[in-house]
């Protein structure tokens, strides 16, 4: 890559601010750091990946909504966690995460573990509750 | 020397950067690729059955934290390194350290960086950065990856820190406690590119270096059967993004070692390393050319047979490029 082809295709996924360093070839051969505004495969790529996570959690909202599962299995999309990554932060089982996110489990949960939920998505105990 | 103001260098990579910017505070200049080169950080490995939200792992490096300890191995810098048990023991212990004036690196997740922007933010356990000071109660962060320094409060930097997930950082922090004041890097780089050929070419398993872009290639000519289309999008993307991961030019560290090589040739007096650089920089365009293709299939979201045989192909193009180039490097005589 030379210089002059480092990718300048800046789009609102770095906001503007952020540029990036790559490492490209001078006019007599030699590399040198240059900042980058931004590359269109890569923001192809992570564009794809965003819109990814918002149509599950489009999806969870829905089926919660819908009384099918508990906002346990909406926020864990919310947050773009999967199931062993939740289930580590909540200090349980991934059977037994599973099974919180039956509306019927859920509704039964102890206040203290619903704290925990609520501290491992960053929400308040009645934003858990009622999903917003 | 410890009070002195921490040198913040942007660099492509995270954690040849943190090595470049920590021993330079210390007096022992190492550029990025240098490090890159002698930790041999350039790698490749397709793993199917590592999957983060249901898409496979491709990497283009070696495992995180390698390329640190072999660096400081090779050049005989003492490191010391901790994990705490609680973020409460880990905050406190960083608290100590940098009030004695040591610059601290530290393991931390993207996820809970809030000067990265929104778009960024996924799951990503093995970030580093250095934390050089505190100041009204917010630490002072060198993000090598970032423009310049920023800042950081307390709460997510710990949430940062103790993350959990693959891998699991722990809080761990590291600062060096002996840093040779100058060091020889003709050895060094030597055993760096004995290394680097060593895990391109003879691992015997076949995800890994040149077989496994190979291996990789097979599956992505069958993506439309498996995993169909829906999903072969979201998996070529994850290739893409980890091609780029952050500033290396989309050419999956390629370029970085290829400045390495540049830079090695002059320092050994090797015309013929820096011969194999402009091999390897076309080897990167080469990724470069493929990414941009796989980009369209993803744009388009939907492919016909014919666009996968065509990545696959150029998958094996760069394969090629690469097992000739790594059978060229292991041959150098020193």
């Amino acid at each position: 890559m030379k210089k002059e082809e480092v990718p300048q295709d800046s789009d609102n996924l770095h906001e503007g601010t952020f540029k990036q360093i790559m490492y490209a070839v001078d006019n007599s051969g030699n590399y040198v750091k240059v900042q980058s505004a931004g590359w269109e495969p890569e923001n192809i790529a992570l564009d794809q990946a965003w819109e990814e996570v918002n149509e599950r959690v489009k999806a969870a909202r829905a089926r919660v909504e819908a009384g099918e599962i508990s906002p346990v299995a909406y926020y864990m999309e919310k947050n773009l966690m999967d199931l062993p990554l939740l289930a580590s932060y909540v200090g349980k089982f991934q059977w037994q995460v599973k099974r919180h996110m039956k509306p019927g489990v859920f509704k039964k949960l102890s206040p203290k573990l619903l704290q925990r939920y609520a501290d491992a998505f960053k929400v308040s105990l009645t934003d858990l509750l009622q999903i917003r | 020397m410890t009070n002195s103001f921490f040198q913040h260098n942007q660099t492509a990579h995270c954690e040849s950067g943190v090595i470049s910017n920590l021993l330079g505070h210390y007096g022992l200049q190492i550029s990025e690729p240098m490090a890159f080169g002698i930790g041999a950080g350039i790698f490749f490995g397709h793993l199917p059955f590592l999957k983060v939200n249901g898409v496979p792992g491709t990497t283009y490096r070696i495992w995180p934290g390698a390329i640190f300890q072999r660096v400081c191995k090779r050049l005989g810098v003492r490191m010391e390194s901790q994990k705490f048990s609680t973020p409460e023991k880990g905050m406190q212990a960083l608290d100590k350290v940098i009030e004695a004036g040591i610059p601290v690196g530290l393991q931390s997740s993207v996820y809970y960086l809030p000067y990265f922007p929104a778009s960024y933010r996924f799951h990503f356990n093995a970030h580093n950065l250095v934390v050089y000071d505190k100041k009204d109660g917010q630490y002072l962060v060198s993000d090598p990856v970032m423009d310049s320094v920023t800042t950081i409060d307390p709460e997510s930097l710990a949430q940062a820190r103790f993350a959990k997930g693959f891998p699991a950082p722990k809080g761990k922090m590291y600062y060096p406690v002996h840093v040779p004041p100058t060091a020889s890097f003709e050895k060094p780089i030597k055993a760096g590119i004995e290394q680097a050929c060593h895990f391109m070419l003879k691992v015997p398993i076949p995800m890994f270096g040149v077989k496994g872009i190979r291996f990789l290639a097979k599956r992505v000519a069958n993506y439309a059967e498996n995993p169909g289309d829906r999903k072969a999008t979201l998996y070529l993307g994850n290739i893409i993004r980890m091609q780029e991961e952050i500033g290396t030019g989309g050419a999956g560290f390629r370029f970085l070692y290829a400045a390495f090589l540049q830079e090695a040739a002059v320092l050994l007096k090797k015309d013929e390393l820096s011969k194999l650089a402009g091999e390897l920089t076309q080897t990167g365009d080469l990724w470069r050319n493929f990414a941009f293709a796989a980009g369209r299939v993803c744009k388009s979201r939907s492919a016909d047979n014919v666009s996968y045989k065509e990545l696959s192909q150029m998958l094996l193009e760069c394969a090629a490029s690469e097992d000739a180039f790594f059978r060229k490097l292991a041959q150098v005589k020193w």
